[in-house]
């Protein structure tokens, strides 16, 4: 097998830095081990983004029908017929528990395949042997499984939207007993079990992704790439995959106790119900701990999906504003302590679950000292677009976009890590306004910003320009429509995951705002397609892409405009300079790579 | 027609594959390629971002203008006064001006340092006093933010201590409230989930004495005024929310647990109803149900259920009448034990 023999290659190449010569005509590979079983990190990487790129189209498909619900409860749409047939939507109107169900599984897929799998697996699989110079993952084999796992927990989540009782449907969060009962809603039966089964088979997914990342980040990098020269990309791809490696394992065993629960009798979660006309045995166990398993995850969750966001966004702004991003170290280490914070800080979630009110304050102070290390970013963007040279791709838009939507969502956080505050916007719009903004649009902006950026590297081809301006604006206005509205359904008290707010004559004069957000939801949703044009477009049609079109100094541009196994033909490059030498005064160019040798008495990382 | 549609489409995809051929050709003649950015690019997408700002600030405030008389009512508890003052401490003077004042400079420097072939970026990688200065500043304005916020966290959650104090307890199942008061006794009587049954809905154990003479109560509770309200939770199946919005009071009903919020209502629901803010808040709801055809609505408090708890979430409501203490208790006085219920 031709990868196979290229992996050992691989290493040995590596570890002596001898001339390898990864003549890759050599090998002939079939349709299989080149596109569907394959070991390559960047063919990995496309796998993961297409794959993402298909679950996100499910999942804002589902969101704009439970937008329209809420907009015109009661309106017959016969689309959102055609789409759940007449068990789920008769007439036209949406089914109740169907709706819990949307909800449900768009968190679902958002969160984890479309900002975790998705996010990370693309990028990080696509850039960290290409920036610190490696000539792949350190296990190729590893990384394929990670990817096909990914691959069948996504497909038993589609899956799970076909069967009888419908897909799981106790919100994303899972709680029980709602989740382990059958009897309480007709999502916690079998589809809660695939749910279950998909999350088990995910986690395996993201254990291997993560492993792999931080394994070769450690290990695999090129002569001269110290820690201190890599590119911030690569730190933050580091950090999220070690809080994916920590927190993860909870997470599962969170979901196995809690199939314990459903299918052997267990009561690890459960005491005193009443369900179904008869009381449940199970005595003793208790909901919060469910929850404090979960959370334990579920925070550092959100940094597993910010922070690559971030990472791609440092990379691009500096890039695009041809200067150094400002306070390098202050950026790692603004992200080490927000990945060290975010493992103390899950209680915020949990303030009105009848947690011990204490331990709630002490959850207060761990929250907002987070808000620390998220200021010094927002502060060090800003001031890397002062007296910069602002080249506006598509990719740094949607950098500046994530910046907006970082601060725009994280300062409403202070409100809600605030305890006594979050009393009486706990679970409601507010929240959900909050965390769409400051967790959804970052991410997903981020990750748009990545796609856009390299695209090139990926696919060998340009995007067009012209469609990335038109999608960005699309995107980013109807984006805040959509969000910033509920803001003001939180502040009139609207619960969360409510099928219509039309039951409550206080909610009756809150309809225009409804009418707003899924206004701007069905924009956003048809600006999508722009992007899928684009994107597919240019995968097979765009312009050809010259080596390193934007002109920047991170070390997969040195690579040629080939998918060659290796990355590079002959040598590893060796690094002599951070990766952030932009209009560095005394050069020739407003760039210089991070293979250019220091000139006599040129100083590295920042100083001149 | 269906045919006529599927001609169409086919037709569209046709022209536009021509389209595309056409563009693809062209951009073979063209010197600078279609991906590469020019002055003009970035002349427009920068002023695009100062516009884009203006816009969004305009929409900021339109949105307050607008929608902040839909907020909910000044607080309808003595707690809530705390909250609510930390609130909009909170709000006008960190989150407000934080989020106008980054925002507008992120914008502003998007447009201001536009790029441009003839200018070249300043080198400018790090300075200690800028990176002290922004982590130093907001430190101290969270600081004040956990001082407070934890000053009144620990004073309203502390356990109910007015022994004048009246106990309610909510009893939360799939889809509906049950509130319990104590009785003459003053004591409610212990409960078990086996016992549950048509005629024992909450699960009272019938062999404590001190529950027969408690109250069951549905869809309306009472509570006077200017009294400590100590609310107990219970649940029977899954995780409820007691949500009092006016109160500025929630907890979770989580089954297995017994957990606790306690308020004193300030202003009784009459007096909300003459309220001028809940007033106007009525007109607007008013406005809207007429144009829906719907029976026009008075005020009410209102406990809801704020935990995704199944597929009538939405719809599992109680009204809740704060009234004088004198027609509190003749509200009470009127309401059967369970005793009396169960023999009935």
């Amino acid at each position: 097998m031709g990868t196979k023999h290229t992996a050992t290659e691989l290493e040995h190449g590596h570890a002596t830095h001898h001339d390898h010569a990864h003549d890759h005509d050599e090998h002939h590979e079939t349709f299989v081990s080149k596109y569907v079983f394959s070991m390559d990190h960047k063919m990995i990487s496309r796998q993961f983004l297409i794959t993402a790129v298909i679950m996100a189209c499910v999942a804002m498909t589902m969101s704009v029908i439970f937008r329209m619900q809420l907009a015109w409860p009661g309106e017959k749409f016969a689309f959102v017929n055609a789409l759940l047939g007449d068990k789920w939507a008769k007439d036209g109107i949406l089914d109740p528990n169907m709706y819990l169900a949307l909800v449900t599984i768009h968190g679902t897929i958002m969160v984890f395949m479309v900002l975790t799998g998705g996010l990370s697996g693309t990028f990080a699989n696509l850039l960290i042997p290409y920036q610190v110079g490696a000539r792949d993952m350190a296990s190729g084999f590893l990384n394929m499984l990670s990817y096909w796992f990914f691959f069948v927990s996504s497909a038993l989540m589609l899956g799970s939207c076909f069967i009888e009782d419908g897909p799981a449907s106790g919100g994303w969060t899972v709680y029980p007993p709602l989740s382990a009962l059958p009897e309480a809603i007709p999502g916690s039966k079998l589809g809660m079990t695939l749910w279950l089964v998909s999350m088990a088979v995910f986690i395996i997914s993201s254990l291997l992704g993560g492993l792999n990342y931080i394994i070769t980040v450690i290990n695999l990098r090129t002569k001269g790439m110290k820690m201190t020269r890599m590119p911030l990309t690569v730190w933050a791809f580091l950090i999220t995959a070690i809080l994916g490696v920590l927190s993860f394992p909870v997470l599962f065993s969170c979901a196995l106790l809690l199939i314990f629960d459903r299918s052997m009798g267990t009561s690890f979660y459960l005491s005193d119900i009443y369900i179904g006309g008869r009381p449940l045995d199970n005595v003793g166990g208790s909901p919060i701990l469910f929850e404090h398993l979960f959370w334990f995850l579920g925070h550092p969750e959100v940094y597993i999906v910010l922070l690559p966001a971030l990472g791609i966004t440092s990379e691009v702004i500096s890039t695009m504003s041809r200067k150094p991003i400002f306070g390098y170290r202050a950026m790692i280490g603004s992200m080490l302590a927000i990945g060290f914070l975010s493992f103390i800080v899950w209680g915020h979630h949990m303030y009105m679950t009848g947690m011990n009110p204490f331990l709630g304050s002490v959850f207060v102070f761990t929250t907002l000292l987070i808000a620390i290390p998220s200021a010094v970013k927002a502060f060090n963007y800003i001031t890397t677009l002062w007296k910069g040279n602002v080249q506006f791709t598509p990719a740094m838009m949607f950098s500046i976009g994530l910046v907006s939507s970082f601060i725009s969502g994280g300062v409403t956080g202070i409100i809600l890590a605030d305890s006594a505050l979050d009393i009486n916007v706990h679970d409601t719009y507010f929240v959900v306004a909050h965390f769409h903004i400051v967790m959804g649009l970052s991410a997903i902006f981020g990750m748009f910003a990545g796609v856009y950026h390299w695209f090139p590297k990926m696919f060998l081809r340009m995007m067009n320009k012209k469609l990335g301006f038109l999608h960005f604006w699309i995107t980013f206005i109807s984006a805040y429509g959509v969000f910033f509205p509920q803001h003001f359904l939180g502040l009139a008290g609207v619960p969360r995951r409510y099928y219509t707010n039309s039951n409550f004559p206080m909610f009756d004069n809150l309809v225009d705002i409804n009418e707003i957000c899924t206004a701007f939801a069905i924009i956003g949703a048809f600006g999508q397609v722009v992007f899928l044009f684009n994107f597919f477009y240019s995968m097979f049609r765009g312009e050809k892409a010259p080596q390193n079109p934007w002109n920047s100094n991170t070390l997969e541009w040195t690579t040629p405009v080939a998918h060659i196994h290796g990355n590079w033909p002959g040598k590893l490059p060796v690094v002599h300079r951070w990766a952030y030498d932009y209009s560095k005064p005394g050069q020739e160019h407003d760039f210089v790579p991070q293979t250019v040798p220091l000139a006599e008495g040129e100083h590295d990382g920042g100083e001149h | 027609m269906k045919l006529l549609v599927l001609l169409a489409i086919v037709l569209l995809i046709i022209a536009g594959h021509q389209l595309l051929r056409i563009i693809e050709l062209s951009r073979g003649l063209k010197k600078t390629k279609e991906w590469q950015l020019t002055n003009s690019d970035n002349n427009l997408m920068g002023r695009g971002m100062l516009i884009f700002m203006i816009l969004f600030f305009v929409f900021f405030f339109w949105q307050i203008l607008r929608w902040r008389e839909r907020a909910l009512p000044s607080s309808a508890s003595e707690h809530g006064f705390k909250i609510d003052w930390l609130w909009d401490v909170n709000m006008n003077y960190i989150v407000i001006p934080v989020f106008l004042i980054t925002n507008f400079v992120l914008f502003w420097f998007a447009y201001k340092y536009r790029g441009n072939t003839n200018n070249k970026a300043t080198f400018f990688a790090h300075s200690n006093k800028l990176e002290m200065l922004w982590t130093v500043i907001p430190a101290v304005a969270l600081a004040f933010i956990i001082i407070f916020g934890l000053k009144y966290w620990n004073e309203i959650m502390a356990d109910a201590s007015d022994p004048n104090r009246i106990t309610v307890e909510l009893y939360a199942k799939q889809f509906d409230w049950t509130a319990r008061y104590a009785g003459k006794d003053g004591k409610l009587g212990t409960t078990d989930y086996r016992q549950i049954s048509g005629s024992n809905s909450v699960g009272m154990d019938t062999s404590d004495v001190l529950g027969h003479d408690d109250i069951l109560v549905k869809n309306e509770f009472h509570i006077p005024v200017g009294r400590e309200i100590e609310l107990l939770m219970r649940s029977r199946d899954v995780i409820h929310s007691a949500y009092l919005p006016h109160f500025r009071a929630q907890m979770n009903c989580v089954p297995g647990l017994v957990t606790a919020f306690k308020f004193k209502p300030v202003k009784t629901t009459e007096e909300m109803r003459k309220d001028p803010y809940v007033i106007q808040m009525m007109a607007g709801i008013n406005k809207q149900r007429e144009k829906e055809g719907k029976e026009p609505v008075i005020f009410d408090y209102l406990l809801l259920c704020n935990k995704i708890c199944g597929a009538s979430h939405f719809n599992m409501q109680m009204n809740v009448v704060v009234e004088s203490e004198k027609d509190y208790n003749v509200w009470l006085a009127k309401q059967k034990p369970v005793k009396a219920m169960a023999s009935k």
